[in-house]
């Protein structure tokens, strides 16, 4: 698999990430050197292997659980604000969307 | 006084010998004197410190019997929530960020009496394995000041390792709580995953991310573990099974212990003063009366590559949080949404944080999904099989924890795929879910530290603690002064 710098253009739209033109440069390189390594990956078979999605499927007591539903205190509106870029009085500020 | 013995100084608060404060105002003086030049910590404030440790002089004398932690200080990883305290995870993006809410983690080791002494630098949400990669400072390496500490934990390694906290809580996805630990000649514990709660660990590829211990000794470790460990209502993912007091059989013999030695991790890659150091490491358990027997982990070749495959994956999906719009860095007069969310990230984001999204963005793209991370999942599955198989015949098995020692301050900043190389000996513990831990096992002729890992079942952290402090107590590491 080789990618060129329009793939990682593609990527970086995506990703909702920029890259000045040096950056890209680099960048496709490396993403490049990258992507030949982890190609290592198809010399393995995994003809009928079940895959991994997370390390406690399957472990008997450490299966996902989930707690009772109980209401319980939360967060203060001006805690949930208190790190907010652009608070506004009850909400979040974003620029306009229409 | 020097705080280098937790135990020693849990005993002490709690018979009323040494205050807690007296504790801190010691741990802060050597913060004051030694980290100019180590740049371990991010945030320490000596107010708050000691204010928190007047509360624990308080609740010592009205005879608070769940003091188990009394008076300890201990250092927090920058990417572990404390309440109303800088939580930075090392990047500008979350530069001024104050968490409403504390981890259970360190909910857990406040209520037993622990004073978090401050917050330590990391690798920028924990993606690196030096401490080169944040956006503020370096750490240095307390042995050599010209080396790395490792990472990604590795301000939290260095503080331990150079007295300025007794126990540290750090972080491993893939090894970022043992190669700090080998590097720098402390303790450092990967718990199962699901053994700690991440709740307020803030995410970095939710499938392998652990908190982990550091600490002076096995003795130490075991005793943090005993506190923090344990099912928690606000992680589906922590695991409800019982905690055993990890103190309690630490001393009894490891006679008898089967040893697997896994061939594969003995390659060409690994230096040869390291292979030393482990093949006498190995000579010494025998000694102990281990029982060592070859083994094979033939998947291993294959983890790294697979380890950047899943662990990326998540992380596009986990840092797709960091928008602006919440907390967290934003673009200054943004015209639009797109636009927002474009320059917050590409501002507030570091070259490494950006560069593992993008090949997660890659991996998890429509027409590549099935080939890198439907694949990379399959082979997980052979990397935990090859485990299963082992410890059907073995108890543990003993393994470097990284090839080479601690390399030079900007040795390999600029080749990220001979970083990610260096992760070889540690990820898979993580792609199998199992418990791993570094002990110190020597120096080298240039007077660098070497840890010996140990990794074990699931939930057999027990057998792991107690083989280290088996080890210890017989092999002490003579370790040369601190360079500060």
């Amino acid at each position: 698999m080789s990618i060129d710098r329009a793939g990682v253009v593609k990527v970086a739209e995506l990703a909702k990430l920029e890259f000045s033109e040096r950056e890209l440069e680099a960048f496709t390189l490396q993403f490049q050197r990258i992507l030949d390594y982890i190609a290592k990956l198809k010399e393995a078979s995994v003809e009928g292997v079940e895959p991994t999605s997370h390390a406690s499927i399957g472990e008997g007591p450490s299966i996902q659980f989930a707690r009772d539903d109980e209401v319980r205190k939360s967060l203060t509106v001006e805690e949930a604000l208190g790190n907010a870029p652009d608070p506004g009085s009850g909400h979040f500020r974003v620029p306009k969307v229409l | 006084m020097k705080i280098n013995d937790a135990c020693e100084i849990r005993d002490s608060v709690r018979s009323g010998r040494i205050s807690a404060a007296e504790v801190a105002t010691a741990a802060l003086k050597r913060i004051e004197e030694a980290d100019s030049r180590l740049g371990a910590f991010i945030t320490v404030q000596p107010d708050r410190v000691l204010e928190r440790a007047r509360e624990v002089d308080r609740r010592a004398r009205s005879g608070d019997a769940k003091l188990q932690l009394a008076g300890i200080p201990v250092a927090v990883k920058d990417n572990i929530s404390t309440r109303h305290l800088k939580t930075t995870c090392g990047s500008r993006i979350l530069q001024g960020y104050v968490p409403p809410f504390s981890a259970t983690a360190v909910e857990a080791l406040e209520n037993a009496g622990a004073v978090v002494i401050g917050k330590t630098i990391c690798d920028e949400f924990g993606m690196g394995s030096s401490t080169e990669n944040s956006a503020f400072h370096v750490t240095r390496n307390p042995f050599d000041l010209e080396r790395v500490a490792g990472g990604s934990s590795g301000g939290s390694a260095v503080a331990v390792a150079a007295g300025m906290a007794a126990l540290a809580l750090g972080s491993d996805t893939g090894g970022s709580v043992r190669q700090p630990a080998s590097f720098c000649n402390v303790v450092g514990i990967k718990p199962t995953y699901g053994r700690i709660s991440r709740y307020g660990l803030v995410a970095f590829a939710s499938s392998l991310d652990v908190i982990g211990i550091l600490a002076p000794s096995p003795r130490d470790a075991a005793l943090l573990l005993s506190t923090v460990a344990g099912p928690d209502g606000r992680d589906s993912t922590s695991a409800r099974v019982p905690v055993p007091d990890y103190l309690a059989g630490l001393e009894r013999p490891v006679k008898g212990l089967r040893v697997g030695v896994p061939r594969e991790f003995f390659d060409p890659g690994l230096d040869r003063e390291v292979k030393g150091l482990i093949d006498e490491a190995l000579r010494n358990a025998t000694s102990l009366g281990c029982e060592i027997e070859d083994v094979s982990l033939p998947h291993t070749p294959r983890a790294v590559a697979d380890y950047y495959i899943i662990a990326p994956a998540e992380a596009s999906s986990n840092l797709a949080r960091y928008d602006g719009v919440r907390y967290g860095y934003r673009v200054p007069n943004p015209c639009d949404l797109a636009d927002m969310y474009v320059g917050s990230r590409s501002q507030g984001f570091g070259a490494e944080v950006k560069r593992r999204i993008m090949i997660g963005t890659f991996a998890l793209s429509s027409g590549y999904y099935e080939a890198y991370y439907g694949r990379a999942m399959k082979v997980r599955t052979l990397i935990r099989q090859d485990y299963d198989k082992a410890f059907e015949r073995v108890d543990v098995l003993l393994a470097p924890v990284s090839p080479t020692p601690a390399f030079r301050i900007g040795e390999k900043t600029d080749d990220p795929l001979a970083m990610y190389l260096s992760d070889i000996y540690t990820v898979t513990a993580n792609l199998a879910g199992i418990p791993a831990l570094s002990v110190p096992c020597g120096f080298t002729s240039g007077g660098l530290p070497v840890g010996l890992q140990i990794l074990g079942s699931h939930f057999q952290e027990e057998i792991l603690l107690r083989l280290a402090q088996n080890y210890v107590k017989s092999f002490p590491v003579a370790a040369p002064p601190l360079r500060i």
